[in-house]
């Protein structure tokens, strides 16, 4: 093998040429065939490579439909209406978009609630979990401002309850208000600028996406007992195995998702945003998109405008620091008997939020809302830091060949984990 | 037992005619999921493709009146048609006769010109040069017109004549003549 050349495995000359310049198909063969995954994994491991089909989708069908908006005041919404009736399959590919913000932000919910569960944030992946909680905050950031773009009622009154929000900072809130807008109210300079940033954010993502994997690919996959493999025993590589088994769920995902967009296209949406803005007039009931109603829920429980504001970003910002707050030792809750309950509770919990986000800020419902924030904080606060050291965890398993396959645990199995690259043949 | 329903190329033979390798159960699959696989991205593409095309609104405008009554003879208008220009001339008695009188052996895109126009002086055709897409010159009295009388096209140096037709300079074809009706005598509908 000549010096500077990368030693290639692959047979094919144009693949071996390519490769020993530039050993992307190693790569590929290293992080997605060979590597070393752990046996064990239930379908809530789907929801990573669905994400990422996603977010594919979500470029695709922005890129064309950016092609057909125009990020003008005047000419937004009918941009988006001559997309609906004009454009050859501008309303497949708008309800395509539409509908697929909605599904990405409810796989990535489970997927959060994943490794929430079977406790994946905790070292050693304790980076590759911040990594995931600023991919979340970089999508409701490009939601938010891609729901601005129709320049419908609910677009522009959004925009001016959100960027508002910024108002509560001390001394300097209405100045940055101001900086928001580049302008006295929401207009067109704001248009622009969310449609500059929401066609980059996704780009953005795409790159934090990479380094989230990378970061997987160092430490390894968690799995539903939240033990480590110790041998090639407990794993299995990757293709054939789970590229199969994510198949299966990608064919779920589709078929959810073409449900949604060929009979319900409008089901999550609000009707008002078909209203094209008016600054003179708010719309009676104006409520955020579902994945923000938890969010929206802590807003509004707080009486105090700064505080509100404060709380609901600690509600995300305090997931940069689970992997502190929770000390217990053991990842997965099916050791956790009591972490369980509190975080199943904790569940229910954030869906009453969502329930409530959506209701008017008044009588009981603040109440509840109340309740639920305190709930809410309760459990990273209180809960998880006492119970790593009152709670005493069910006795784990010996190994994950041993849990999953009983006595048989010796027979067959795959490549060890962090070992050099083995040979594909070997395994097919 | 899948071996019945794969293709037969799928079968090496060995050069003494026995399969050297049988076709399996696998190969089926694989070539059955490919397939299935090539028409779904194919599925998928054909909307966003077709997305490229003109959209509806874009065909809704597809057509555009013109009045003939203020054109004097002589005289020429340029009207849009589907965002491009197009030149409706007036033409005089001369004009005609020089265009009916080249033989059609001298012309580069032979084309006799009571074949390019509905009604004698009326000479309408796409004011877009058949070579690069420059509009030529021609269309105000003082524009030059080329060495044919017609129009002169700047970027290059075509030279179109009183019909239209390309007699000197790069253009492979004579200015396109697009499809129009008369709506009364003095109205055209051209698209
Ligand atoms: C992380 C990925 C993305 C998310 C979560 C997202 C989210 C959204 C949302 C919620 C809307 C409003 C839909 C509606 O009510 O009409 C929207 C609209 C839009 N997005 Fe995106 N988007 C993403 C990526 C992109 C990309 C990459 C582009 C362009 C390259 C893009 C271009 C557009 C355009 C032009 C609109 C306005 C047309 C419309 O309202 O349908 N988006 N986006
Ligand atoms: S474009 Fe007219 S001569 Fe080239």
């Amino acid at each position: 093998m000549a010096i500077g050349l990368h030693d290639s495995s692959f047979k094919n000359p144009v693949v071996r040429w390519v490769d020993q310049r530039l050993p992307v198909f190693t790569m590929i063969q290293k992080e997605y065939g060979t590597f070393p995954t752990p046996r064990n994994f239930n379908y809530f491991w789907n929801f990573g490579a669905l994400a990422m089909i996603n977010l594919m989708i979500m470029i695709a069908t922005g890129v064309f439909l950016a092609m057909h908006y125009t990020a003008h005041v005047d000419h937004a919404f009918e941009s988006v209406e001559r997309i609906m009736r004009d454009v050859h399959f501008g309303w497949l590919i708008r309800y395509a978009h539409m509908n697929g913000a909605h599904l990405f932000f409810a796989v990535v919910f489970i997927h959060i609630w994943r490794g929430m569960y079977y406790g994946s944030y905790k070292a050693p992946r304790e980076l590759l979990w911040i990594l995931g909680v600023i991919i979340f905050l970089l999508m409701m950031a490009t939601a938010f401002m891609g729901y601005v773009l129709p320049w419908g009622q609910m677009s522009f009154w959004g925009a001016t309850v959100i960027t508002n929000l910024f108002s509560a900072i001390p001394l300097i809130g209405p100045e940055i208000v101001t900086y928001l807008w580049g302008g006295f109210s929401v207009d067109n300079p704001t248009l622009n600028r969310f449609f500059s940033l929401h066609f980059l954010l996704p780009f953005v993502i795409t790159g934090v996406v990479f380094l989230h994997v990378a970061a997987l690919h160092i430490t390894g996959s968690n799995n539903p007992l939240g033990i480590e493999p110790k041998g090639p025993q407990d794993t299995l590589p990757f293709h054939p195995y789970y590229t199969a088994k994510d198949s299966v769920g990608i064919v779920v995902y589709l078929a959810v998702f073409a449900f949604l967009i060929f009979f319900m296209p409008n089901y999550l949406g609000h009707a008002d945003n078909y209203i094209p803005a008016n600054p003179l007039v708010t719309p009676a009931h104006i409520v955020p998109e579902w994945y923000f109603l938890p969010f929206y829920a802590i807003l509004r429980a707080v009486p105090d405008k700064l505080g509100g504001v404060i709380l609901m970003f600690g509600a995300i910002a305090v997931l940069f620091v689970l992997p502190w707050l929770d000390t217990s030792k053991v990842r997965s809750m099916r050791f956790r008997p009591i972490a369980r309950i509190a975080f199943l509770l904790w569940t229910v919990n954030f869906m009453v939020l969502t329930w409530v986000g959506a209701k008017p800020a008044e009588g009981h419902y603040v109440l509840i809302a109340q309740i639920g924030t305190m709930i809410y904080f309760a459990y990273f606060l209180v809960v998880l830091p006492a119970l790593g050291r009152l709670e005493r965890p069910l006795p784990l398993p010996e190994s994950i060949a041993r849990a999953v396959l009983g006595p048989k645990a010796q027979l067959g199995g795959g490549p060890v984990p962090g070992a050099a690259t083995a040979q594909p043949m070997e395994k097919a | 037992m899948a071996q019945t329903s794969a293709p037969s190329g799928a079968t090496t033979h060995s050069p003494a005619g026995a399969p050297a390798e049988a076709v399996t159960k696998r190969d089926f699959l694989k070539l059955t999921t490919t397939a299935f696989a090539v028409v779904g991205v194919g599925a998928l593409a054909w909307p966003f493709i077709s997305s490229l095309a003109p959209g509806g609104d874009v065909l809704a405008l597809a057509s555009t009146d013109v009045d003939l009554a203020p054109i004097a003879e002589g005289s020429a208008v340029t009207v849009m048609w589907r965002g491009k220009p197009v030149f409706v001339r007036h033409r005089t008695a001369a004009e005609i006769e020089a265009a009916r009188a080249e033989p059609l052996s001298g012309l580069k895109d032979p084309a006799a010109d009571d074949s390019r126009v509905q009604q004698a002086p009326w000479l309408v055709v796409v004011g877009i040069c058949t070579h690069l897409g420059c509009v030529p010159l021609g269309q105000r009295p003082t524009d030059a017109r080329g060495d044919f009388g017609g129009w002169f096209c700047p970027c290059h140096g075509s030279h179109y004549d009183t019909s239209g037709r390309i007699r000197r300079g790069p253009a492979p074809t004579n200015l396109e003549v697009p499809s129009y009706t008369f709506t009364s005598d003095t109205a055209i509908r051209i698209g």
